[in-house]
């Protein structure tokens, strides 16, 4: 449609097999997995299926990160956000409710037709917005091995390193009052 | 780090085949281990010394149907078991069983096989859910509680190893411990003191982390029927009973790594892999040897184990290991 959306496909595409090919395989196999999870995420009627479908779409983005040449992050991705964020909240439904609940009463407004069309106008404005930018490569910071990143978030990020446990701080501090409130004396 | 194709599906089907092996024979041994400690001869019909009892068992365990309880979450009941044993296959990628014989060497191979081992507990909690089953509910939930309690200390003490050995690369740690008895981790002499303690905590860790007795509450036949793999039969039982072995040799290969030198001979005859098999084998061996010797714990005094006792020691250990490095 419209011409220059096609600029940046200028270059021929490799072949099924070739390395290159391969690696575009795996990459869309990652993205299908991890956009694959959200939806179930999204849409599905019982809370432990959407829990399930986050743990996927957590390995997902675990995945990407790997194929972004950072496996640090993803093996945090992959221990903090299925080991244990998804593990609590699986834990917690399984806790609260015990009986599974399946969604009920009169949809919100936005859920009709509405709801799609503003979904596509988004979706529709990524997609030129992705494929009018001209991507730089962004240097590399570091050699992404464990003591860089150590040194770099106790020098140069050691602000943001604090700040972060200060959030744990506040969750573990909010966590007990909620704790302490139910408590009879 | 080239990795050609051939190489990655070379390195998965020996991380199958050798887990899925090991699996197998370790209930074999885990059968003989119990009858010798019970005074019975447990398997022993099949083949000399009961060998053909795994083969026999696999087969009856496949050609079994697959039973799905009504009302049941029939998704979640059948990833369950895939769930737990693919991570245990994972893990197996990164362990260095010899000089040059590692799959796919991460310089984050410790970090990477807690990743995986933290899966574990997902597919616990999606088998009791899914089964639709009171007992399999309640043995998920504490199962869960155990599994997450039970991470804390194995992560500290982990790390102190890791800050004594400055890597967190599984082959770095072991060639740091290279060169006879005295240089291995658990022993004082040239590392820090604390070690062995670290390596009480660790070990009590793994037996925690793996399910097993006198830990083994997710199970507890005697209150919960067989918790959360109540409802499962044939192939489903078999892969949560595989994963289980599976988690035992991964626990028992990082024991090796992190504290018993990892592939280091103490007297310079045949070195290499051969070593270190014979020391996870050992250390399984104390692992069956456990099992049947101490009767289940509470779920309280499990808990109160570790969020009162280890958890502290092992932030004690860890601080102080620290500021052994820090001073010497």
């Amino acid at each position: 449609m419209n011409p220059s959306l096609a600029v940046t496909a200028t270059t021929a595409a490799p072949g099924l097999l070739t390395a290159d090919g391969l690696t575009g395989v795996v990459f869309l196999i990652m993205v299908a997995t991890t956009i694959t999870g959200g939806i179930i995420a999204c849409c599905a009627r019982r809370l432990v299926r959407a829990v399930a479908g986050l743990v996927v779409c957590f390995i997902g983005m675990a995945a990407l990160y790997y194929f972004l040449n950072s496996p640090f992050v993803a093996m945090m991705q992959m221990l903090i956000y299925v080991g244990a964020v998804c593990i609590t909240i699986a834990f917690a439904i399984m806790l609260a409710a015990p009986e599974e609940k399946v969604k009920h009463g009169p949809s919100s407004p936005l859920s009709g037709p509405l709801g799609l069309i503003t979904a596509g106008i988004v979706a529709f404005g990524m997609v030129v917005m992705a494929l009018r930018t001209t991507f730089t490569k962004a240097p590399k910071v570091n050699g992404g091995s464990v003591k860089e990143i150590g040194i770099q978030l106790l020098t140069q990020y050691s602000m943001v390193f604090e700040l972060v446990s200060i959030v744990l701080l506040i969750a573990i501090i909010g966590a007990l009052v909620i704790g302490r409130a139910g408590r009879s004396k | 780090m080239s990795l050609t194709l051939l190489n990655v599906i070379v390195a998965v089907v020996i991380a199958i085949g050798f887990a899925a092996v090991n699996a197998a024979y370790l209930v074999w041994a885990e059968r003989r281990g119990a009858g010798r400690i019970q005074r019975r001869p447990g398997p022993n019909i099949n083949g000399p010394l009961g060998l053909l009892q795994p083969p026999l068992d696999g087969i009856k365990l496949m050609t079994k149907q697959i039973m799905i309880p009504g009302g049941a979450d029939k998704i979640l009941f059948m990833v369950a078991p895939v769930l737990a044993m693919a991570p245990a296959i994972m893990s197996f990628v990164t362990i260095p069983f010899s000089q040059g014989i590692a799959a796919h060497n991460m310089e984050i191979g410790v970090l990477m096989i807690f990743a995986f081992a933290s899966l574990g507990a997902m597919a616990i909690l999606f088998a009791g859910w899914g089964s639709r089953n009171k007992y399999s509910v309640m043995a998920s939930v504490r199962a869960v509680s155990q599994n997450i309690s039970y991470e804390i200390p194995m992560l500290i003490t982990a790390i102190t190893v890791v800050m004594m050995n400055g890597s967190m690369d599984l082959k770095t740690i072991s060639e740091a411990q290279a060169g006879g008895f005295w240089h291995w981790n658990i022993f004082p002499s040239l590392q820090s003191p604390l070690m062995p303690i670290s390596f009480i905590i660790f070990f009590i860790c793994s037996l925690a982390e793996t399910n097993r007795a006198p830990f083994d509450l997710g199970e507890a036949e005697s209150e919960l029927v067989a918790g959360f793999h109540t409802e499962y039969g044939s192939m489903g039982f078999g892969l949560f009973f595989m994963g289980e072995y599976a988690n035992i040799v991964i626990g028992a290969s990082l024991t090796t790594i992190l504290f018993f030198g990892g592939w280091d001979c103490p007297f310079g005859l045949f070195p290499g892999v051969w070593w270190f098999l014979l020391k996870i084998y050992l250390l399984i061996a104390t692992f069956i040897w456990i099992r049947w010797t101490f009767p289940r714990t509470t779920i309280y005094g499990l808990l109160n184990l570790s969020w009162k006792i280890l958890i502290p020691i092992s932030l004690f250990n860890l601080l102080l290991t620290a500021g052994l490095l820090k001073v010497f």
